[in-house]
């Protein structure tokens, strides 16, 4: 288990460490390596969380062709890099890394590696043996908006955002376009924190937005901060990567799940039986990444049935949250009637939709 | 800005600094006696982790201070014992205490993650907070005015009290005072332990009143923020709460500012603007006093009276 290698010292020296923790379950002398990197403590109950999930759940479902292996608390900056060398040189053979930050670190290792297979997790960046894949959560948000904008009474609903990355933007965009649907009228007020994992900017942040006349709270970050004060303050919230309601059980209204098991198995099985190919996935409510929790009891029938055409229309392909006509905040039109946003524009997008207040 | 809403912000502001404060307060007696420990987080995360367990087990969150506490001093003596028992370096060893602590709040958190304990909020009953002002005075958790108390206790101790000017003399004149007959070694360690217990309590504040849960490295840094908040503040516990509640503020209206779109600053600049200050005032600190440093003389520096 502890293995006193130079990954442990050299995270130490990088001041970016927990106890050094290796899964080592049922390794076989020819078994394939899998190596992870994860952004936050697999504690975290939320994004680091739910990638540790779908390891445990390749593991079990390769039994012991597979062994799986994970480094916890990797900086996104250039102490990933070493991070990953020695993942490579304890013969890992298929590397995740599991945040948007691990981008170039990714492509400069697949470089220096061509014999392992790497697969970044929410980039866009591939090579031949650089892989993509991501998770539609924006599918999931657009049923998040749909709720909050039938529950909000104040008119105003608040979003806790982490970076202006794609993934976040098309987050707040899917959900306030989705309320918008519902609600005309509903403002969105938003507001980033620079930050993943902070739970207590990310309580001031959410003390802020209910301040400012917000109602319903949902956030992008890895903690349950945001549900906790919204428990307290007797708002709604949502739970985000996990259904966190055991955290806040009259706030919580539903969450989105992050189920990584399926990819993971697909994938170190395609290496395994040497089908693997590079290519950039993006899974969603039908192929079962983006999972929405149970309803919270409280939840009006009616906005669940809204919540529930949502889902089925995304699993039939009959909805696009990101149909035309769209604007910007400016106004200017970005999205013509009768159009989508095509995945590449998704993918790179920057822009926040007409009625997002607070960002830029 | 409505009242309400300036009064609203304002308790915000409180919420993110008590830790900052408390923390920095047991630093500021540590480095006082001529010790630096760097492992304010260590020791933060120490606290949080076991105010937790123990609020989660006893269902009292009295108690779970308490614990936290303990459990910060704990950790804080065995940084003791290594620096002044036996020398070792106390940047070192500081940094050590810092991952240890990190480290060891994550073995002991392993069986807590996802429980939650009811929020240690105000002890006043309800009543008293409803209106916007008294919220502002009676709305708090016990530990918000304890470290209101704690700064003013340290401020006089330091100042007016007897041991207070031995464990000064000791910080800016350790051959001194060991001649004249004080115990270096045993002040050093009774400071040690203090800012130790303080550490915990401030961890304590995040898993039992901020988010009352608890999460691996729930602190977030703010442990480094304490640090540099005692030099920010010239080793002054007066200035100590001012520079607390003015790095409060910045936050706190970083937030608003994001919130209410003042887009004509990005937002990483917002973010970055409490350690720009700290940077910017330490500038115009060491420039008004270039003559004399105001650090503890002995400040890092071990104790060896036999050399």
């Amino acid at each position: 288990m502890a293995n006193l290698s130079r990954r442990n010292l050299l995270k130490v020296a990088t001041a970016s460490v927990a106890l050094p923790m290796m899964g080592a379950n049922g390794r076989a002398a020819d078994a394939l390596k899998v190596g992870f990197i994860y952004l936050g403590p697999i504690g975290d109950f939320g994004w680091t969380w739910a990638h540790e999930k779908g390891r445990k759940a390749m593991v079990d479902a390769l039994g012991g062709k597979v062994v799986g292996d994970y480094v916890e608390n990797v900086k996104e900056d250039a102490s990933a890099l070493p991070v990953l060398r020695d993942l490579a040189q304890q013969g890992h053979k298929l590397i995740f890394t599991t945040s948007y930050g691990y981008m170039d670190q990714t492509v400069q290792l697949a470089k220096e590696f061509p014999d392992i297979k790497f697969e970044h997790c929410t980039g866009y960046k591939r090579a031949d043996n650089l892989a993509t894949y991501n998770s539609r959560f924006h599918e999931g948000r657009s049923v998040l908006g749909t709720i909050a904008g039938m529950m909000t009474k104040t008119g105003t609903i608040g979003y806790l955002g982490s970076f202006k990355v794609p993934e976040v933007v098309l987050g707040v965009n899917s959900f306030a376009l989705a309320a918008q649907a519902v609600n005309p009228k509903v403002k969105v007020k938003l507001i980033m924190i620079d930050s993943w994992f902070d739970p207590a900017k990310e309580a001031a942040a959410t003390e802020t937005l209910a301040n400012l006349g917000c109602d319903v709270i949902t956030s992008h970050t890895d903690s349950p901060a945001v549900l906790q004060v919204c428990e307290q303050k007797k708002l709604f919230g949502f739970g985000q990567g996990a259904d966190m309601s055991r955290f806040a059980p009259n706030a919580h209204l539903t969450a989105i799940e992050d189920i990584w098991g399926p990819y993971y198995t697909s994938r170190a099985k395609a290496v395994v039986e040497g089908t693997w190919k590079s290519t950039d996935t993006w899974w969603g409510f039908k192929e079962g990444t983006v999972v929405i929790s149970p309803y919270n009891k409280s939840l009006p029938k009616e906005v669940a049935a809204a919540a529930d055409k949502i889902q089925a229309g995304w699993k039939d392909g009959s909805y696009d949250v990101f149909a035309g006509p769209i604007s910007d905040q400016s106004g200017a039109e970005k999205v013509k009637k009768g159009e989508k946003l095509t995945d590449d524009k998704l993918a790179t997008i920057d822009w926040y939709v007409k009625g997002v207040e607070g960002a830029k | 800005m409505s009242m309400d809403l300036i009064i609203s912000a304002l308790v915000t502001t409180i919420g993110i600094t008590t830790p900052i404060l408390l923390a920095a307060t047991g630093e500021l007696v540590v480095e006082k006696s001529g010790v630096l420990n760097l492992g304010v987080e260590g020791m933060m995360l120490v606290g949080a982790v076991t105010g937790f367990a123990v609020a989660f087990t006893t269902f009292n969150p009295w108690l779970g201070i308490l614990a936290a506490a303990a459990a910060g001093a704990a950790s804080a003596l065995v940084f003791g014992v290594l620096v002044l028992t036996f020398g070792a370096n106390q940047v070192a060893t500081g940094l050590a205490l810092a991952i240890f602590g990190i480290g060891l709040s994550t073995l002991i958190g392993a069986g807590f993650v996802g429980m939650i304990v009811p929020p240690f909020t105000s002890i006043f009953p309800e009543e008293l907070a409803r209106d916007p002002f008294w919220r502002l005075i009676f709305g708090h958790s016990p530990i918000v005015y304890l470290a209101l108390i704690m700064v003013m206790v340290v401020a006089w101790f330091l100042k007016s009290t007897r041991w207070g000017l031995v464990l000064r003399a000791v910080g800016e004149n350790d051959l001194s005072a060991h001649s004249i007959g004080y115990s270096v070694i045993g002040i050093r360690y009774a400071a040690i332990a203090f800012g130790g217990a303080m550490a915990g309590i401030a961890g304590s504040y995040f898993s039992l009143v901020i988010t009352p849960m608890w999460a691996e490295q729930m602190t977030a840094g703010r442990g480094w923020i304490a640090l540099a908040l005692v030099v920010f503040a010239s080793w002054k516990p007066g200035r100590l709460l001012t520079g607390a509640y003015f790095f409060g503020v910045l936050m706190t209206l970083e937030l608003y500012a994001k919130a209410s779109g003042f887009s004509f600053l990005p937002s990483q600049f917002w973010a970055s603007m409490p350690y720009l200050m700290a940077v910017l005032v330490l500038a115009l600190i060491s420039a008004r006093e270039r003559t004399g440093s105001e650090a503890p003389a002995c400040l890092g520096k071990p104790f060896m009276p036999g050399e």
